[in-house]
């Protein structure tokens, strides 16, 4: 019956390459791999052909020369003298900037809107299912158009905060939108390493505090879990809590001597001085990117929750746990384990997206390596391969610490 | 069916990249029509009317070229490149010329390995401000929020200038003019800077011109040209020497109405080498003898072109100043027809 019959006496003829089942799928296999192999480097020696034919090579030693260019949101210290190699690193720094950003408010505003989405409310229910199904179905890049558009539309001028006598007065003093973008105080520290100048130390100092805030907080929380399980009665760890976050970052801010420089409507009499801006490109691909994958991801959460059984909602209203209480202890622990994975690609599609930056002038480094470092030294061939690595090297580094992430939270099997 | 569909996606990939085809003379014949790179966009340097026809300067030049070789001015496809498009599609031989206001410079000229050809507008960088702003001056301009085409020599300049001069802006980098002037009348910059023809073709398209004036700067030169691949240098020839024929057209005294005439009457020798009723030029550049006759005749010489197209007469108003024959004062200076 069987349709197959053992080889006769092991004897291997080619002809059995092609007609013998076991050995069909191998072989077309390998003549696929052997035409990629081929048509790439086909590909490669013609690209090396033409660049010889056109007398060009490739080489990265315009990456010391000066830049010659200005760019408008400089992270680390800038000039038109620095290198394109140092304009690179205020792209990638202003992609990781706008990417992380993105990330996080999608995320908010995702978890927020899938949950929302099952609610037992209709109107809430029926307008998280509108913003899904509007943000989601509209390319970013127009979300980004239209935020750019809006902001630069409808805002006043700088100019219309300028002068002793201002057509419009700063909000408390202190803020003021312009459709150059946004003005908000900036802090800085008097007398912290650096002096008035400041120094990067500082920050890492407050951020380390924060830190070591964290840590602390878990194990408090840790020791509260320890005695509920011994005695049954959870202590009341919230106000402890807060003053282990709150009173080391207060001490340690108020020793550096923090202070706020506020955006001065006086020192000058096109924009603006002082503060800290928030330019609108940065505004308009932030506020797209995080509504834009917020819809995507509000799918994810809406399917994880749905994923877990409904018995498991039963059984903790049976154990007398209010509904909010269900969702953050029981459903959602348990919807997490679907959410992750989607979740990871849709922070790579964030990351990746952010290179539609140039559509409104953000400074990312698609903009100024793959832009403008491109045009004016010509280099098209050695920018694109170092944009390449770039994003693939940020796109497998978010990958792997999700994964770490993921396996933590995956279902322990024992 | 399928395999032939990947390998020929894989060899125009693999060309893309470009495969510079050495005569581009024979290429263009073959095809019938030449392709030529020009603005998206610009007024009075090129931009198609409301017929979709494209109209302009620097659109004068490539139909001159298309009259000289193929004999017919209008068998040019235009294919509109931005400042950062420009040099790829050069190199690569997707553009046979390209006639787009592009700066000569030396690493253009030696690094990117193009042929500037010639000059057919010499410009400068200038700075447009609304009038109201109250500025007179560009070292007014500190602190300032200035927009910038990207890819462009202005992009340099700019940097260079302010840096020069000890103060600080804000670029705004934007991809086209379009764009551009959109910015600049929302107010999301406060000047706008390109070159000064360029600035005055775009303030010609706004509502209301007069609210807004160019400053006495000029921050740069800006040498604008036709130009070829580098290795080619019969269809450089070809190239340089139809603007020249255009430009020496105009210095002899030779225009599109009676250049029919000339041709048959002169008694001036180089206006007759110049028509192809004397000498063997047109052969020397592997062309009929009429190819330059062809070219004034359907474009009119490099004045009429300059005053149809950019002229005072005209709404961008540009006054021929730099750009006038060297008899009158200008730089213009065709090298003889011998």
């Amino acid at each position: 019956m069987s349709t197959t019959t053992d080889p006769q006496g092991g004897t291997f003829r080619l002809s059995m390459l092609l007609n013998d089942s076991r050995y069909r799928s191998l072989t077309l296999q390998a003549i696929a791999a052997i035409m990629l192999a081929a048509s790439i480097a086909y590909m490669i020696s013609n690209l090396l052909a033409n660049l010889a034919a056109q007398d060009l090579n490739i080489s990265f030693e315009f990456l010391g020369s000066p830049a010659g260019y200005d760019i408008n949101q400089t992270l680390i210290d800038y000039s038109s003298q620095s290198s394109n190699l140092r304009a690179a690193f205020v792209g990638i720094i202003n992609t990781l900037l706008v990417a992380v950003l993105a990330c996080i408010t999608a995320t908010i505003l995702g978890v927020f809107a899938g949950v929302l989405r099952l609610s037992n409310n209709w109107l809430v229910r029926k307008l998280m299912s509108f913003y899904v199904e509007i943000f989601r179905n509209i390319p970013v890049l127009i979300w980004i158009i239209i935020i750019f558009t809006i902001v630069t539309a409808v805002l006043p001028g700088a100019r219309a905060y300028l002068g002793e006598d201002p057509e419009r007065n700063m909000l408390a003093g202190m803020f003021a939108f312009t459709n150059r973008g946004v003005y908000v105080p900036a802090p800085f520290f008097t007398t912290g390493f650096g002096g008035e100048e400041g120094s990067g130390l500082n920050w890492l100092l407050v951020i380390g505090v924060l830190i070591a805030s964290f840590f602390a907080t878990r194990f408090v929380t840790a020791g509260a879990d320890k005695k509920q399980a011994e005695t049954g009665i959870r202590p009341n760890t919230l106000y402890l809590n807060l003053a282990i976050w709150i009173v080391p970052v207060a001490i340690v801010l108020f020793i550096l001597g923090l202070s706020w420089d506020l955006p001065d409507p006086l020192a000058n009499r096109f924009n603006l001085r002082g503060g800290l801006q928030i330019g609108a490109p940065l505004i308009a691909l932030w506020l797209a990117l995080s509504v834009y994958t917020g819809a995507f991801i509000a799918e994810n959460v809406r399917a994880g929750i749905q994923a877990v059984s409904r018995g498991q909602t039963e059984a903790a209203s049976a154990l007398g746990l209010r509904p909010n209480r269900t969702m953050s202890l029981v459903i959602l622990p348990q919807a997490l384990r679907v959410i992750i994975p989607p979740l990871i690609s849709q922070y790579l599609n964030i990351t990746k997206n952010s290179s539609l930056a140039i559509a409104v002038g953000y400074a990312d480094i698609t903009a100024t390596l793959g832009g403008i470092t491109l045009n004016q030294t010509g280099r098209a061939i050695e920018c694109v391969l170092l944009l390449m690595l770039f994003y693939l090297t940020i796109s497998l580094l978010i990958s792997a610490f999700m994964n770490v992430y993921n396996n933590s939270m995956k279902l322990k099997e024992r | 069916m399928n395999k032939s569909v990947l390998f020929g996606a894989l060899t125009v990939a693999g060309l893309a990249a470009g495969a510079a085809a050495a005569a581009t003379l024979d290429d263009v014949k073959a095809r019938g029509t030449l392709n030529c790179g020009v603005t998206t966009g610009l007024v009075g340097f090129a931009a198609p009317d409301a017929n979709g026809e494209w109209k302009g300067f620097d659109v004068a030049v490539c139909r001159a070229v298309a009259a000289a070789v193929l004999g017919d001015a209008t068998a040019v496809e235009f294919v509109p490149t931005t400042g950062k498009t420009r040099f790829t599609a050069l190199a690569s031989g997707e553009i046979d010329m390209l006639a787009r206001n592009t700066t000569w410079t030396f690493s253009r000229d030696v690094d990117l390995k193009f042929d500037f050809v010639g000059v057919n507008y010499y410009d400068g960088q200038g700075f447009m401000v609304p009038k109201a702003l109250g500025v007179s001056s560009a070292k007014d301009l500190d602190g300032a929020t200035v927009c910038i085409q990207t890819g462009t020599t202005t992009e340099l300049n700019l940097a260079d200038f302010f840096r020069a001069n000890n103060i600080s802006y804000e670029p705004v980098p934007i991809e086209t003019n379009a764009e551009g002037t959109q910015q600049y009348l929302a107010g999301a910059c406060d000047t706008y800077t390109t070159d000064a023809s360029g600035l005055a073709a775009t303030r010609a398209t706004f509502e209301n011109p007069g609210d807004h004036m160019l400053l006495p700067e000029i921050v740069s030169k800006e040498p604008l040209g036709p130009l070829v691949r580098h290795g080619d240098s019969e269809w450089g020839d070809i190239v340089r020497w139809t603007l020249n024929a255009l430009i020496a057209a105009e210095e002899l005294g030779v225009t599109s109405t009676n250049v029919g005439e000339m041709a048959t009457s002169t008694n001036n020798p180089e206006v007759a080498r110049l028509l192809g009723t004397e000498g063997t030029l047109g052969e020397m550049i592997g062309l009929d003898a009429d190819w330059a006759k062809r070219a004034i005749e359907t474009q009119g010489n490099y004045g009429e072109i300059f005053a149809q197209n950019i002229g005072e007469e005209t709404p961008i108003g540009l006054a021929r100043g730099l750009n006038a024959q060297w008899t009158d004062g200008g730089l213009l200076y065709s090298p003889p027809f011998r």
